[in-house]
């Protein structure tokens, strides 16, 4: 019987892994079209971390940087070949102008600080 | 109104500045709260007694400890005495630079924002130089939104010196901070590590005075958990609400395991089997320890990827000698307006690009261009900011200031290029998005195994395989591979005067087997010079300095180049008169009541000249030179060859282009015989000649056609189709024209030399990324089974959790260091002038 339970707790477990990190949506995104938007870099997540905007925008993305650890050095955003060197301590403004809808990730180099940008 | 600072401690977020607001707003007397983070400290306006407010910081879990606060609390002593005294000698001036404002009404407008921004005591903008300076102790960046809210753009202007100073600074603190923790968790760790080895118990026999002592243990180990530890957990927990996880969930997860379980033990050890009431209590605080000194280690390695940026930053000038009514002001680099006039003198370093228009001087451009020998500036050149001056003055007038220098451009391209992602990062790429949620999995599916078919006790051996798994993944060593690598091979490259735009190219240059080069501007030096000078009766300066004076004053680039030439050699023309030019045919003048004539041979011939060194001449002709004949009457005097000569150094790079394998194609609208003549100064294997500029790019892709992997080298502006065309383009640049958007590749030194040394650079680059990248997947692909404990029914081996974390934390330190290992790589071993291999 506790063979079978610790099974199966280990089965769901893992399941539930699968759903909360990959399945679930990744909460919820904020939505803009251009502008400013204030990130704040810190333990390891940005915050906001899904962004939406309008195709064609005009995004000023300010970084801040409160997590001195080497990760959250650059961001990269995926697709869009642009990345920025974040100062600690500092606001690091990105702009950009996505013209292409669809979904670009952006991330520190070792992807540990993951956002997504979504262009509709 | 009475303000009072006190200093802080451990508030790093947001969230901990709203916690520190809303203790200390309840505070009777309280009228405002300003937390600054990076200062640590607090600013509380009212009458609120000290007491109460450090009571309250006390209580909110942010209170600087009393050491700390004993330090500090005569400065903030002195702190208020001084607010009491209008702020004044507290008062810090932030300047910000605005875009946007552009009549008398915003300029209004911003002001007022500003000084609604709380703790600003003055701020006036100067709408001609688009900046604003306030006073005062708001934050600046309070100040940018503040302005950004109004409707317009602004940004702080700072001393890049001190900005960056601050910046090692604050990554000196963390690095101390790091090495502490490290220290911390280790003085637990060790002694109990030590005690297992020693053949101490790390059994708990229940109602023993052991099971107290373990308690003890315990206690000591949860604290490594909440102080040195700490970071991990938070950053696992906001990382896991984000539906994310990464190497803090790792580590925390697989401490906190361990922990818990030892924990178990010695609580409860009956609920436990005898054989699994084994404690693992220096575990945790051993990982921890490890990790944060892995840390530690690799952000020092870090500090030294980005050196290239830093020394690029580093030749900013901070002022400029602006000359304004005669008079000579020093003023701050940011202040220099375009068209302003600036004076620099011996050893100084250019603070703007500019043009020179009095002064004589060399410059050495070498840390933009990578060349080493200075050049000659005078009235009519160009200069770049960021170049010295070598001995004499020059007086020049501002064309690029701030953002717009090549210097500033160049730095803004290095950056970005060094975040770039070669194609090979992609695998890794798209691991490392999904690597740790499959560790985790890994893991339960490990400890599921161990429970299922392991020996006993199996809850022992679950939790040793799931935590070593969750340790030794390491994810850093995965994601860093080929971003360390590009940042230091892109800035490798920046040192050489290479100039690397896309990431793709980094991967693609290394694997080039064609080398198509542009002839005018890229093998030769792109305006006609003498090549040689032919006398009858060998008096060679005679006859130059003959032809100078005929061509004085000329236009014509054939007459230039005589008159460079006779410049070069100092020769002082002779007076002449009645100079007459001859519908480009050639010109003549009256010397002592003979006529002197220069000019091509059917001319002189037409004039009744006695044509004599035909052989000279058609050994000129044959070298793709153009013999200009020069007589006295009709008898012929000499003849000078002028030509696009090519570069000093063309030869030599082509070599080496040959010498690594490539395929060298010349490519020229000349005609045949001239580009021949070209092509085998320069040792090409192959000439394209009469080629249109617009079928270059068609022939580009009818070698790409053929297989081959091409790469075009010209001068970004006639070439642009054939360069986007290539597989990699390169554009020679004249110094510091450095945004070429249609080539890959930059060459700022104009030299040949450039494309081979951005070729080996991407090799080295290359061959650094497939190491790491290869040590990295081997080292996750073993070291998780091993910890798995896959070796354990062969071998009996299962992996302990502190090994584990002592191989993480030396797998990220090893791949940082090895792509630091590429900064001392070296494209070339510099030859002696002349000297040939």
């Amino acid at each position: 019987m506790s063979t079978f339970l610790v099974n199966l707790s280990g089965l769901v477990l893992m399941a539930l892994i699968v759903w909360w990190f990959w399945l679930s949506s990744k909460g919820r995104a904020t939505q803009h079209s251009g502008g400013v938007i204030d990130i704040m870099v810190d333990h390891g997540v940005y915050e906001p971390a899904v962004i939406k905007t309008a195709a064609g925008a005009t995004l000023q993305l300010r970084f801040e940087r409160r997590d001195a650890s080497p990760c959250a050095e650059q961001v990269v955003f995926h697709g869009l070949d642009v990345s920025e060197t974040l100062a600690i301590g500092e606001v690091t403004t990105v702009t950009l102008t996505p013209t292409q809808p669809g979904t670009y990730r952006f991330t520190c180099q070792m992807q540990m600080y993951q956002g997504t940008l979504i262009v509709e | 109104m009475n303000k009072q600072t006190l200093p802080i401690q451990g508030a790093t977020c947001q969230g901990c500045v709203k916690r520190i607001d809303a203790a200390l707003e309840v505070v009777p007397g309280v009228t405002a709260v300003s937390v600054d983070l990076p200062g640590q400290r607090v600013t509380v306006s009212g009458d609120a007694s000290r007491q109460a407010v450090q009571e309250a910081l006390v209580e909110s879990g942010y209170a600087a400890d009393p050491a700390a606060a004993d330090e500090t609390a005569p400065l903030a002593q002195a702190d208020q005495d001084q607010d009491q005294d209008q702020d004044q000698d507290q008062d810090q001036d932030v300047q910000l630079s605005i875009s946007g404002a552009h009549c008398a009404s915003c300029v209004r407008t911003i002001e007022d924002a500003l000084g609604a921004v709380p703790g600003v005591a003055k701020a006036s903008m100067n709408l001609a130089d688009r900046t604003a300076r306030v006073s005062g102790r708001a934050r600046p960046n309070d100040l940018v939104r503040a302005v950004q809210s109004a409707g317009y753009q602004a940004s702080e202007v700072r001393d890049p010196h001190t900005a960056e100073q601050e910046r090692e600074e604050q990554e000196r603190s963390l690095y101390k901070k790091l090495l502490g923790q490290t220290a911390l968790s280790l003085a637990v760790g060790v002694p109990v590590m030590l005690w297992g080895w020693a053949g101490g118990s790390m059994t708990v026999e229940p109602g023993t005075p052991g099971q107290v002592a373990w308690f003890v243990v315990g206690l000591v180990t949860l604290a490594m958990l909440v102080f040195p530890g700490r970071h991990f957990f938070v950053g696992g927990w906001k990382a896991f609400r984000h539906h994310n996880a990464n190497m803090d969930t790792l580590i925390a997860v697989g401490t906190a395991a361990a922990w818990a379980y030892s924990m178990v033990v010695v609580i409860a050890p009956l609920v436990l089997p005898a054989a699994a009431r084994h404690v693992y209590f220096e575990a945790s605080p051993m990982i921890i320890g490890l990790v944060n000194l892995g840390l530690a280690l690799e952000m020092r390695a870090r500090g030294k990827t980005g050196a290239a940026v830093k020394r690029l930053l580093g030749l900013r000038a901070k002022t400029a000698r602006v000359v304004r009514d005669g008079e000579e002001i020093d003023l701050p680099v940011e202040q220099v307006r375009e068209g302003d006039r600036l004076r620099v003198r011996p050893g100084e370093t250019l603070a703007v690009d500019g043009e020179v228009e009095d002064g004589d001087s060399s410059v050495d451009e070498s840390m933009l261009t990578g060349e080493p020998m200075p050049v000659r500036k005078g009235p009519g050149d160009s200069v770049a900011a960021g170049t010295l001056n070598d001995s004499g003055t020059l007086i020049y007038r501002a064309t690029r200031v701030g953002a717009d220098t090549a210097l500033a451009r160049i730095i803004d391209l290095v950056k970005k290029a060094q975040g770039a992602k070669p194609p090979i990062g992609r695998l890794a790429d798209s691991v490392a998005a999904v690597f740790v949620p499959a560790i985790l999995l890994i893991a339960v599916s490990a400890a599921l195994a161990w429970y299922n078919f392991g020996p006993n006790p199996p809850l022992a051996y679950m939790m040793v395989a799931a935590t070593s798994v969750l340790i030794i993944a390491c994810p850093c060593a995965l994601g860093l591979a080929t971003p360390m690598s590009v940042m230091v091979g892109v800035g490798k490259a920046a040192e050489a005067g290479i100039l690397i735009r896309q990431g793709e190219a980094l991967q693609t240059a290394a694997g080039l087997d064609t080398v198509v080069l542009d002839k005018t501007g890229t093998l030769t030096e792109g305006k006609p010079a003498v090549t040689r000078v032919i006398a009858a009766d060998g008096d060679e300066q005679h006859v130059l300095a003959l032809a100078a004076a005929l061509e004085a004053g000329s236009e014509h680039p054939l007459g230039r180049a005589i008159l460079d030439e006779a410049k070069r050699r100092q020769l002082t023309p002779p007076a002449v008169s009645d100079f007459q030019s001859s519908n480009g045919l050639g010109v003549s003048a009256t010397q002592e009541g003979a006529t002197l004539r220069l000019g091509n041979r059917r001319w002189l011939e037409q004039q009744g000249v006695a044509m004599t060194l035909d052989q000279a001449a058609r050994s000129l002709s044959d070298d793709a030179a153009t013999p200009l004949f020069l007589a006295r009457d009709t008898q012929l005097l000499g003849v000078i060859g002028v030509a696009d000569r090519i570069k000093t150094d063309s030869a030599d790079a082509v070599a080496r282009l040959r010498d690594s394998g490539l395929k060298v194609i010349m490519i020229t609208g000349d005609v045949q015989a001239t580009a021949d003549a070209i092509a085998r100064q320069a040792g090409s294997d192959e000439v394209l000649a009469e080629v249109l500029p617009e079928d270059k790019a068609a022939h580009v892709a009818r070698l790409q056609q053929q297989g081959a992997k091409v790469a075009m080298v010209g001068d970004g502006i006639n070439d642009a189709p054939a360069l986007a065309q290539a597989d990699v383009g390169f554009a020679i640049g004249t110094g510091t024209d450095v945004a070429i958007e249609s080539a890959a590749i930059t060459l700022m030194s104009g030299s040949l030399h450039g494309v081979a040394d951005a070729m080996a650079i991407s090799r080295a680059t290359l061959r650094n990324i497939k190491q790491n990248l290869f040590g990295a997947f081997i080292y996750n692909s073993l070291g998780v089974p091993i910890a798995a404990g896959l070796l354990y029914p062969f071998t009996g081996w299962l992996l302990s959790p502190v090994i584990a974390g002592a191989a993480m934390s030396l797998s990220s330190v090893t791949v940082v260091s090895n792509a630091n290992r590429l900064r001392l790589f070296k494209p070339r071993q510099r030859r002696p002038q002349g000297e040939r291999p």
